[in-house]
């Protein structure tokens, strides 16, 4: 499963790749980097149809999480498949009014910093599992 | 005893007629007087013999001198002042008349009869009036009416003496006498006139110099009002000015407390930007710290089992490990930093200038100030555009307080932006911006740019933008001395310039200008 993670702090990639070190080797998740929202539109219009999570810092400066979300919303409308990549939302101000915009805008979650990794770690296995079903369910129905 | 012995004859013309008068005196002093007793008739001659009638009549004539000379020593008295001039002697003066009542009487009673017992008692008088005049000598009117008491004194005086020592000698002279007696009544008189209107005149003088004194003592009484206004008015001032001085000292005090409380205003603003600041860096640490335990014990498990001595895969670990310490390090020195910035913030300028990297002041106090006010709306975002100068020169500067300007030019910038948002909720491609650019003057020193494309500044507000306590945000949540401060530290502190350029619903860029 490819997952883009986007934040504007540089070190959040290093964090991920040991974070998930055995899964990164393992093959179930693999990680790509975007250090604002701008860079991470041009990864998702470079490879739309690979990428299956994105998870976003909200606030970055220039475009913000919220914004890159409704950006994809609008340029990646619901179905026809292929799917849109899911948008998990990462923040440290975790207040209800920026959970319900983000939900609104159509995220699939909203987790507050500082990140619980092996609760996440759980979800992105969990979907991955997911993805794979599906992929195999497009697979074999094809 | 022989009457009428013979003793001496004269026989005198008086001068002022042609009568012939013959007289005799004997030793008793009795005078028979031969005088013609018809003008006309030039032969008879009537033998006068007044002795016995001039001895009978010194009664009498004591009685009518003590008569008159009372009301004349009176009247003296009252010239000179003696009430005033001689309080004492004034008591015996003014009794005078019992003297002269005591001397007649006992001319009566002691049955002294003496043709010039009259004669003495003007003498004796004449002596009172020199002696209380001698007194007040001082007094020039006083002084003339004795000057003309004199010869009269003078000549009775003589007269008496003369009459005692030898009465056929003032026999003689008695015409001489009697015209120097009529003399000194004359020029008692004259005096009496001069010593009046020297009188008058000392009053004159006397009324001149007591108005003189008058006006001195009005003048004197009038300076000591005045002194004692003065007096008043200077106690008063005094008091004022104390009072002024107080009240400046304590608006010193309120103002540095102003500085403070404005300082630590925008410190509680930045709060929750500078707690999430030093959140991302914990969070680093944190992580780090718990990656490398995980590297770590995998580690000690690959070594426990030595089953399969994978030499790449332990160098790969303990690279990563390597390099988390040194993220650790890094994140915990970046938290650091910011909170030490805080207490810098926070703390009272120490005013000392050190060499300051302004790109990096710059680049931490817009976080600071997008944080702080992304802390208080969360639904707020603007785009942060920075144009640091990478050769920008270092410059002599006391950085909190550089550092305060610009967070207070940023969350201006950020404020405006935000209004600007709310006011045009139906433009979707709005950006909000907010940019600082530097750059190295050519003449030397550095220049800032703090740009927004917020709402503008309008005309009005414009002029008082700079001035203490004028502010646009609403109650309670400006101070209105963010700018004020910005511009004494950036003027008077640093010798610099901050200016504007805005235009309204446009935007607005504040300009530093720093010198070497």
């Amino acid at each position: 499963m490819n997952i883009l993670v986007v934040d504007d702090e540089l070190d959040v990639r290093a964090l991920f790749e040991q974070r998930f070190r055995r899964e990164i080797r393992g093959g179930q998740l693999r990680f790509a980097f975007a250090h604002s929202g701008e860079e991470a539109l041009d990864y998702l219009h470079q490879h739309a149809s690979e990428l299956v999570l994105i998870l976003s810092d909200i606030n970055m400066p220039g475009m913000s999480g919220l914004e890159l979300l409704s950006r994809i919303r609008q340029e990646y409308p619901t179905p026809p498949p292929p799917a849109p990549p899911r948008v998990m939302m990462l923040t440290a101000y975790a207040d209800e009014t920026s959970r319900q915009q983000a939900l609104e805008l159509g995220a699939s979650d909203f987790l507050t910093k500082p990140v619980d990794f092996a609760a996440l770690k759980q979800k992105l296995l969990q979907l991955a599992a997911q993805d794979d079903n599906t992929y195999e369910n497009e697979n074999s129905g094809s | 005893m022989a009457l009428y012995q013979p003793d001496t004859i004269r026989i005198r013309s008086k001068f002022y007629s042609n009568d012939i008068v013959v007289t005799r005196q004997d030793s008793a002093n009795a005078t028979i007087s031969l005088s013609p007793t018809e003008p006309d008739q030039d032969s008879t001659y009537k033998l006068k013999r007044n002795v016995e009638k001039g001895v009978a009549d010194s009664g009498m004539n004591v009685l009518f001198l003590v008569a008159i000379s009372i009301p004349l020593v009176r009247s003296m008295g009252r010239f000179i002042n003696i009430k005033e001039r001689l309080p004492f002697w004034n008591k015996l003066y003014s009794r005078f008349w019992i003297l002269g009542m005591v001397y007649y009487l006992g001319m009566i009673i002691l049955g002294l009869q003496h043709t010039k017992a009259d004669d003495f008692y003007v003498l004796l008088v004449l002596g009172l009036m020199i002696a209380v005049l001698a007194l007040v000598r001082d007094y020039r009117p006083a002084r003339t009416l004795l000057l003309g008491l004199g010869p009269l004194a003078v000549a009775k005086g003589s007269e008496l003496l003369l009459h005692a020592i030898s009465p056929a000698t003032l026999n003689f002279y008695r015409e001489g006498f009697s015209s120097a007696q009529g003399f000194s009544v004359l020029w008692l008189i004259v005096f009496a006139f001069v010593a009046r209107s020297h009188k008058r005149q000392a009053e004159a003088e006397r009324l001149e110099r007591e108005a003189a004194a008058l006006e001195k003592r009005r003048i004197e009484a009038q300076n000591a009002i005045l002194e004692q206004m003065v007096t008043e008015r200077t106690t008063s001032l005094t008091r004022q000015t104390e009072e002024l001085r107080e009240t400046l000292e304590e608006l010193r005090i309120t103002q540095d407390q102003l500085i403070q409380s404005e300082k630590m205003a925008s410190l509680g603003e930045l709060t929750a930007g500078i707690a999430h600041e030093i959140q991302n860096p914990l969070n680093f640490v944190t992580n780090f710290a718990d990656v490398s335990t995980e590297l770590l014990s995998e580690l000690r498990e690959k070594q426990q089992k030595r089953t399969t001595l994978d030499a790449e895969l332990e160098e790969e670990l303990l690279t990563d490990l390597e390099q988390n310490l040194s993220k650790i390090t890094h994140h915990g020195h970046r938290a650091a930093s910011i909170v030490r910035g805080m207490l810098e913030h926070s703390r009272a300028s120490t005013g000392e200038r050190l060499p300051t990297d302004l790109n990096l002041l710059a680049d931490e106090y817009l976080r600071l100030a997008y944080h702080g006010l992304r802390a208080k709306n969360k639904t707020f975002n603007a785009t942060l555009l920075t144009d640091f100068a990478p050769d920008l020169p270092l410059i002599e500067a006391v950085g909190p307080d550089v550092g305060r300007v610009l967070l207070n030019l940023f969350t201006n910038a950020f404020y405006a932006v935000q209004k600007r948002r709310e006011q045009l909720p139906a433009q979707p491609d709005y950006v909000p911006t907010v940019s600082v650019r530097t750059r190295a003057l050519p003449e030397g020193g550095v220049e800032i740019r703090v740009r927004d494309n917020g709402t503008g500044i309008p005309e009005a507000a414009r002029q008082k933008i700079f001035q203490p306590f004028f502010t646009t945000k609403p109650a309670g949540e400006g101070t209105g001395l963010g700018l004020s401060l910005s511009y004494d530290i950036i003027t008077k502190g640093h010798n610099g310039t901050l200016s504007l350029e805005t235009e309204e619903g446009q935007g607005t860029e504040f300009i530093i200008e720093l010198p070497d």
